[in-house]
């Protein structure tokens, strides 16, 4: 079975669907690589690399296309590329199913399994294989990249000879994969970074990459399903278009990325917000693509209105193209190794990150999948169980309780004492008191020093060697049975000694201290 | 006069002990302790020696004892200088069993001593009840250490043996004990002189009683699994110790009987804090078998979600090079792959580079309390860079990289998030706060508990699969 690579046809693409490095792991499971010549050229992986690492390249097109078992790819297959399909083939990449109806009829002729990359759920199992994350983080670090080459300022700030100068700041709203990796790019070029998001269980995250997270004087959790924030209340909206147009006022750079998934972007950023800004502000717009969360975002393109920069490229995973196909190729692999080796390729629909990319199921469509619910974060936030507390026996007050056990010896105390056996008593006192001292003593012990405790504990129980050499008596010892017992008693116990205290010191010897 | 003094230098070896195992309770002045204890110890025989000779009848017989204690003291001294450190435990435990015979055979010996013959009344009843108690406890420590120390070794299987009716079989060798140890404080002595064992009523009494608390040892101790053993050694640390004791009870001797206690007593709270640190009870260790708590079966806890992923020697070496704060957290599977030199050398190289690595230790892990710090130092690893495992928790979130070398069921995160998990409950190491977490591990296999461990399957979780040594190895040789 092969996997068959062909090089993209958009202009604008400069990413390949798998960099070398995947190449072995594919053909680890068993899969021949096919590669079209020039495929991970803009990519700046040459051809030779590809052969170097095992795969072999194809100059063909229509050869590559038509003898496909396995076709991966980046973005959907054109109207053309689709008609030369292999029938019975699998294909994987982007799918966009709700905008691509004549491609799926097209593909559903020829009886294609066809995988979206971008309908794998989102759900922790699949973050391996999620490539709209990936995608999400490469856009993030180049909007700030892009920002700060049309910014006409350092991003950090300085203090020089010649003056000082104060650090960007920078608005970031939306603080999913992708405002994330804006904000911790931003963060390590030294701007002031400042976000917003729907979502208040995002707060821990913003500030753990050292940005500052903006709250409204409101309630409302606006966590929906899927990894997305949902649709929020009209008096939400209201006060949160407040906080933008204070902010916008003051920043210079704003990085948008509220994107709704199939349907238009929600406008954030007025054009008198625009208008507010100081001159030589950047807007860069991820959400350009869905129409752009600012009102003079035209996608795809870079344009200055009223003095600001507003950015609504639509292809920054693709400017970052030798980073964007080494990702994206890691989870594409991470795909197909679930859907098994070459011997045993079988696209199980028990499964639900399958059952979720499958968009063509030997060209019937199964998109969109049967609904389930799924949260981006489980467990995480306050769902978490409380730490179970220890599991006491059910049934009843353990014997070994300390208050039963102080009882008993009460108990038995009273009874002897009672009898009158004096010297016993005496016996029984020494006995109880050095109990209280040594729990007194090894409660202290350090937990490093257990092992040198035991050791030593033992040496000092070879102490019964006294009671041995009591016995030994009378001038010829190995006549008589006690003794000998006696003399075998002194013998165990002075290996006891000698070797508990000789190991203790081994040990304590190796204990160091910087 | 003289014989004031033989006590005053029991009380002060008693002191010596006493200051012994406090001079334990830290790293600087632990080397002390040792000392304090050794001599406690020579103070004692010497003062005994002096008792001796002190006595009319008694004839100090040296060409009896010399070859004995210098035969001992020099196997002692072989064991001592020979054994490894990854093999502490098995001399831990068979140390232990000596102390038992030991016991056992003061306990004839005793039985034998025609001193006892004047006793009457309460008196004799009391001290035949000693003896009894002796024999039995001493009994039950040797076959029991040696039992352990045949497990510790590997010698015997690590799984517990569990009998059908086992808590039955035991209570039933129990009451024969006490139906046997009734005969023998009824039958007294028939033989005036004393001087015979195997013909005598109340001796043969005492030997069944003997045998039984032998059978009782090894069956107690066959039923507790490898990884309870630290639990099984302190415990039996404490029994020593009891014997101890019960021998100076017969011997009316202060001094064993305060070394008896203070050793019973620290084995005590050494299980105590092994327990609490598997949040079970002493009973459910001792008795429990594992999982047999009702409700709940081994493997039993939600299933795990999440998928597998396998690094390799390079890439952990890669990201050891890129990480500012590095925790390694060691458990048995370190000891058994020796890899604690190749842990030292990887600590050292990434110390030399400014990296702050620092070590995690559960009470529980390896064989033995306090097994991982003994192994950690002879490896040379300053130990204060050591810590323990509620000393270090609060610090997990700030590692970037953290190590987990051959421990399972002390990282495992359904202790604290499934309550239906066997585990539940038991304090564990948060590893998976740690930013990146790489688990070495030979195989798939579930832990000692049987309990599937959700730690592997978190994303920032990877495995590196193999004997921890050689894949520390490679790791090492990427880092240099």
């Amino acid at each position: 079975m092969n996997v068959s690579i062909p090089k993209e046809t958009d202009p604008s693409e400069k990413r390949v669907a798998i960099s070398p490095d995947n190449v072995a792991a594919f053909a680890k499971l068993g899969y021949d690589v096919r590669v079209e010549a020039g495929a991970g050229e803009s990519a700046n992986f040459p051809d030779s690399t590809y052969e170097k690492a095992g795969a072999a390249i194809v100059s063909d097109t229509t050869e590559i296309w038509s003898q496909a078992d396995l076709l991966l790819k980046l973005n959907p297959p054109t109207m053309e590329e689709a008609s030369m399909i292999r029938e019975g083939a699998t294909l994987i990449s982007f799918a966009y199913p709700a905008r691509n109806e004549d491609l799926l009829k097209a593909l559903g002729e020829k009886k294609i399994n066809f995988l979206g990359m971008d309908c794998v759920p989102r759900i922790s199992r699949a973050q391996s294989m999620d490539a709209l994350s990936s995608m999400a983080n490469v856009a993030g670090y180049r909007a700030v990249v892009e920002a700060s080459h049309r910014f006409g300022r350092f991003f950090t700030g300085q203090i020089t000879a010649a003056g000082k100068v104060p650090p960007a700041k920078i608005l970031i709203i939306g603080a999913g994969v992708a405002g994330l990796a804006a904000i911790g790019a931003a963060r390590n070029m030294g701007a002031i970074v400042r976000a917003f998001d729907t979502r208040p269980a995002v707060k821990e995250e913003v500030k753990s990459l050292g940005g500052e997270f903006l709250e409204l004087d409101f309630e409302e959790d606006g966590a929906g399903s899927g990894g997305y924030a949902k649709v929020m209340s009209k008096e939400f909206i209201e006060a949160e278009m407040k906080l933008f147009a204070e902010q916008a006022e003051e920043v210079d750079v704003i990085i948008t990325t509220a994107m709704i998934p199939g349907k238009k972007s929600p406008v954030l950023i007025t054009e008198d917000m625009v208008k507010s800004m100081k001159r030589g502000s950047v807007i860069v717009d991820l959400a350009a693509e869905g129409g752009g969360n600012c009102e003079l975002t035209e996608p795809g393109e870079a344009k200055v209105v009223h003095g600001v920069n507003i950015l609504g490229y639509t292809d920054l995973p693709s400017r970052l193209p030798t980073q964007s196909s080494r990702l994206y190729g890691n989870n594409l692999f991470k795909l197909v190794n679930l859907l098994g080796t070459a011997d045993e390729f079988s696209i199980d629909q028990e499964d639900e990150v399958v059952r979720g990319a499958l968009v063509l199921d030997e060209g019937k469509l199964s998109w969109p999948p049967p609904k389930m619910e799924v949260s981006q974060q489980p467990a995480k936030p306050k769902e978490e169980p409380a730490p179970v507390t220890e599991e006491k026996e059910a049934d009843g007050p353990s014997i070994f309780s300390p208050g039963m056990m102080l009882g008993l010896l009460a108990l038995i105390l009273l009874a002897l004492g009672w009898k009158g056996e004096s010297e016993f008593l005496d016996q029984l006192t020494v006995f109880v008191l050095a109990c209280f001292v040594g729990y007194m003593v090894v409660w202290n012990v350090s937990p490093s020093l257990h092992t040198p405790l035991m050791s030593v504990t033992n040496a000092i129980s070879g102490i019964i060697l006294i009671g041995g050499m009591l016995f030994v008596t009378g001038a010829e010892p190995w006549a008589d049975t006690k003794s000998i017992l006696a003399g075998v008693a002194i013998f165990l116990a002075t290996i006891n000694v000698a070797g508990g205290f000789l190991v203790t010191h081994r040990m304590l010897k190796m204990f160091r201290k910087e | 006069m003289t014989t004031g003094l033989v006590t005053t230098a029991y009380l002060v070896s008693g002191i010596l002990f006493v200051l012994s195992l406090g001079g334990l309770s830290k790293q600087e002045s632990a080397r002390k302790g040792n000392l304090y204890g050794i001599l406690g110890m020579a103070l004692a025989i010497i003062a005994t020696f002096v008792q001796l000779s002190l006595d009319p009848e008694g004839v100090i017989n040296f060409q009896f004892l010399a070859p004995l204690m210098i035969g001992g003291a020099v196997i002692g001294t072989i064991l001592a200088k020979r054994v490894e450190m990854t093999s502490m435990p098995e001399l831990v435990a068979i140390l232990h069993s000596f102390v038992g015979a030991a016991a056992v055979l003061v306990g004839l010996s005793t039985f034998l001593d025609p001193a006892n013959a004047l006793m009457t009344g309460s008196e004799k009843l009391i001290h035949e009840i000693e003896i009894l108690l002796g024999v039995f406890i001493g009994g039950v420590t040797f076959t029991g250490s040696v039992i352990a120390f045949g497990k510790l070794r590997g010698s015997l299987s690590g799984k517990p043996l569990l009998l059908p009716g086992r808590h039955m079989l035991n209570l039933g060798m129990l009451g024969a004990a006490i139906w046997f140890g009734s005969q023998f404080l009824e039958q007294g002595h028939a033989d005036p002189d004393r001087t015979i064992l195997l013909t005598d009523p109340a001796g043969i009494s005492l030997l069944i009683v003997m045998g039984i608390s032998f059978v009782l040892g090894v069956h107690l101790i066959l039923a507790i699994g490898g990884a309870d053993m630290p639990v099984v050694v302190s415990m039996l640390n404490s029994y020593s110790g009891w014997a101890a004791a019960a021998a100076g009870f017969m011997l009316k001797n202060d001094l064993l009987i305060i070394t008896g206690a203070l050793v019973g007593s620290s084995g005590a709270i050494l299980s105590y804090i092994m327990c609490k640190a598997m949040n079970r009870s002493l009973a459910n260790v001792i008795f429990g078998g594992f999982g047999t708590r009702s409700g709940s079966s081994p493997g039993a806890g939600s299933e795990v979600e999440g998928t597998i992923t396998e690094t390799t020697a390079d890439e952990v070496a890669e990201e050891l090079k890129e990480a500012k704060e590095v925790m390694i957290v060691p458990g048995y599977g370190m000891a058994v792959a020796q890899a604690q030199h190749v842990v030292k050398d990887i600590t050292e190289t990434l110390r030399t580079k400014d990296v702050n690595v620092r070590f995690a230790i559960h009470p529980v892990a390896g064989r033995l309390p306090g097994h991982m710090n003994v192994l950690l130092a002879e490896a040379n690893v300053p130990y204060d860079i050591v810590f323990e495992m509620d000393e270090i928790n609060a610090d997990l979130p700030e590692v970037d990289v953290l190590l987990v070398v051959g421990a399972n069921d002390i990282v495992n995160p359904s202790a604290l998030e499934d309550s239906s998990s066997p585990i539940a409950g038991m304090p564990v190491i948060e590893a998976w706060n740690a930013k990146y977490v790489v688990a070495l591990k030979r195989s798939m296999a579930a832990g000692y508990s049987g309990v599937e461990n959700p730690l592997y399957f978190k994303d920032n979780t990877d495995m590196l699969f193999g004997d921890a040594k050689d894949t520390l190895s490679a790791v090492f040789a990427k880092l240099g």
